[in-house]
């Protein structure tokens, strides 16, 4: 009897491919970020100079250290608020307004960026809110508490609901049972969520460069605006600092989801 | 009254927060965008006319409904560099989309052939790129695809070019950059169709004696045309939109609406028009916008 092969030589060929696709051109770019030469292209041999530049660069590390205190605020307002959502979703049967609450929640995660960093703008402008860190804050908070939302309720939805229904049974109130059965089973998600909703602003140019005031540029907005200058050795330095910092990110939100992966299917960042 | 209804009301409650978060920085803003894409341009701060104000009552109100005008919306319809734009935004992302699928499709068709220990590894690390900055991604780019970058290095040194080719500032950088920056977006949904689907059926084709492209053609292919469409408008919406990356690789002679509306706002200053373009942009998104909604809340809320 012939044995279909599941693996062709096609889908190993197409999956080496495409990863290193999307693996190559980051690795070159670290890679050259550690050239001692001043020329992109050109290899002098290894170097920190690149990185001692960049901590002597003001602007820049004032950039970086405002995206920081952005990043962590807005992911920590966007995972209660996220979360809220999505408990309300995925626990609340019906209730007035959920089909605009659930579209306000899904719009956001591919409306175009322009749009939504225009109309917060003028809102603010509106208000007559003094532009800086706490409307990029807010921003942010906006954009990425939808995607808390998707991820904890996606693992919201993957619970088995017996559990929370024989807490009460044994006597406990709906929020003494949410607080002992359901929420530590969604920690995980509710981690990754954050680290998600972190990185995520970390990296937004779009919307931040609508809703930043003078003076309190993000670092994206900062190496925009160098970038569009021309490719600086400096730069890959800078961009290999953050993407170490999302690698760690990312090495403890697996770590948090391992912790748990023996209490059910473990939480997927998406 | 079952405990699931008990603890449905408490839950509801959790709505209060978020919800009214969104009515305020999500809905209430559309409104101003829309309102002021009905005002006159002018040379203030902030710079617009201000089209009502409610503080004044009902005859101000009144007063200030007849003055709007659709005026901005006469010049995105009537000049020429509005049209094009919009016209070049679609072409771009259904062009931007079909590479997407066409490149895509084998790579989540591979991921879900893996054995299931490989499938986790290999699902990890197409998220991973995900996570790291897209800015970073397209700066990566530009590193070799610029004049003397690596790319060329590599054409010239294999001697299939005598000279170095221009790619930056080219519509084919641009389709690297798009294509290269959603391809997760394309590849996660559909890996998630194909992983689901039953192994026996494209046997059965084959025992039957359809050759593989036909097993794939009526098999594998129609089976998994929920994930494509997922995979299509998640890409397609926000590529439309898209500016940085037609900002920083493709050449300036042919903007896309997001760039145009970026121009009209930071750099003439014009704030109605900007929001007029923004109204348009969100009327053409609106039906995908709408089927993506639906498409997301099913995914979501048919497991409960």
């Amino acid at each position: 009897m012939r044995k279909v092969s599941r693996l062709s030589r096609f889908n190993i060929a197409s999956l080496a491919l495409g990863l290193a696709f999307l693996y190559l051109p980051i690795l070159i770019l670290v890679l050259y970020s550690f050239n001692a030469s001043r020329l992109v292209t050109v290899w002098g041999g290894w170097s920190l100079r690149w990185y001692r530049e960049f901590f002597k660069d003001r602007a820049m590390i004032e950039a970086a250290w405002m995206s920081l205190r952005v990043a962590v605020s807005s992911a920590t307002i966007a995972t209660l608020l996220g979360t809220l959502a999505a408990v309300a979703l995925s626990r609340g049967e019906r209730f007035r307004g959920r089909t605009l609450f659930s579209g306000m929640l899904y719009a956001p995660l591919v409306m175009p960026e322009v749009i939504t960093g225009l109309s917060l703008l003028l809102l603010f402008v509106a208000l007559n809110a003094e532009r800086g860190f706490w409307t990029v804050t807010i921003a942010h908070t906006t954009l990425t508490m939808c995607f808390v939302a998707v991820v904890v309720q996606s693992r919201l939805g993957s619970l088995d609901r017996s559990l929370e229904e024989a807490a009460m049974d044994l006597g406990c109130n709906p929020v003494r049972a949410f607080m002992a059965v359901t929420l530590p089973l969604i920690a995980p998600a509710i981690v990754a969520g954050w680290m998600l909703a972190f990185t995520l602003s970390l990296d937004d140019l779009v919307i931040a460069s609508f809703t930043t005031g003078p003076g309190s540029a993000t670092l994206p907005i900062r190496i925009y605006s160098e970038v569009r200058l021309g490719v600086k050795p400096e730069i890959n330095a800078i961009c290999t600092l953050v993407i170490a910092l999302i690698a760690v990110v990312i090495v403890i939100a697996s770590l948090a989801s391992k912790l748990s992966s023996s209490q059910g299917e473990s939480a997927a960042p998406l | 009254m079952s405990s699931r209804r008990i603890f449905a009301r408490p839950a509801r409650f959790a709505a209060i927060a978020p919800y009214v978060w969104m009515a305020l920085f999500f809905l209430v803003p559309f409104a101003f965008v829309l309102k002021i894409s009905l005002s006159q341009t002018a040379i203030a701060q902030p710079p617009y006319e201000p089209v009502f104000d409610l503080t004044a009552g009902w005859e101000a109100l009144k007063a200030a409904l007849a003055a709007l005008s659709i005026d901005n919306f006469r010049l995105l319809g009537s000049d020429d560099i509005y049209v094009f734009a919009y016209v070049r935004s679609l072409t771009v992302a259904v062009t931007a989309t079909a590479l997407l699928l066409l490149f895509g499709y084998p790579i989540a068709y591979g991921m879900a052939r893996l054995p299931k220990r490989w499938q986790a590894v290999a699902m990890v690390l197409v998220i991973v790129p995900f996570w790291t900055s897209f800015l970073i991604r397209i700066y990566a780019w530009i590193n070799i695809l610029q004049h003397d970058g690596l790319l060329n290095q590599i054409l010239l040194a294999l001697h299939l070019v005598s000279q170095p080719v221009v790619w930056l500032s080219t519509d084919t950088a641009m389709y690297i950059g798009i294509v290269y920056s959603y391809l997760p977006f394309m590849i996660l949904p559909l890996y998630a169709t194909l992983a689901k689907m039953e192994p026996a059926l494209e046997e059965a084709a084959s025992d039957l004696g359809a050759p593989p492209w036909h097993v794939f053609w009526l098999v594998t292919f129609p089976l998994s045309l929920p994930g494509v469409g997922a995979g299509v408008l998640l890409c397609f919406i926000p590529i439309v939109g898209e500016f940085v990356i037609p900002d920083l690789l493709a050449g300036s002679n042919a903007l896309m609406i997001g760039q145009t509306l970026w121009l009209e706002f930071f750099t003439n200053k014009d704030w109605p028009v900007a929001s007029a373009a923004a109204i348009v942009l969100l009327v053409v998104l609106l039906l995908p916008l709408l089927l993506y909604e639906r498409l997301q809340k099913r995914q979501l809320e048919q497991r409960r």
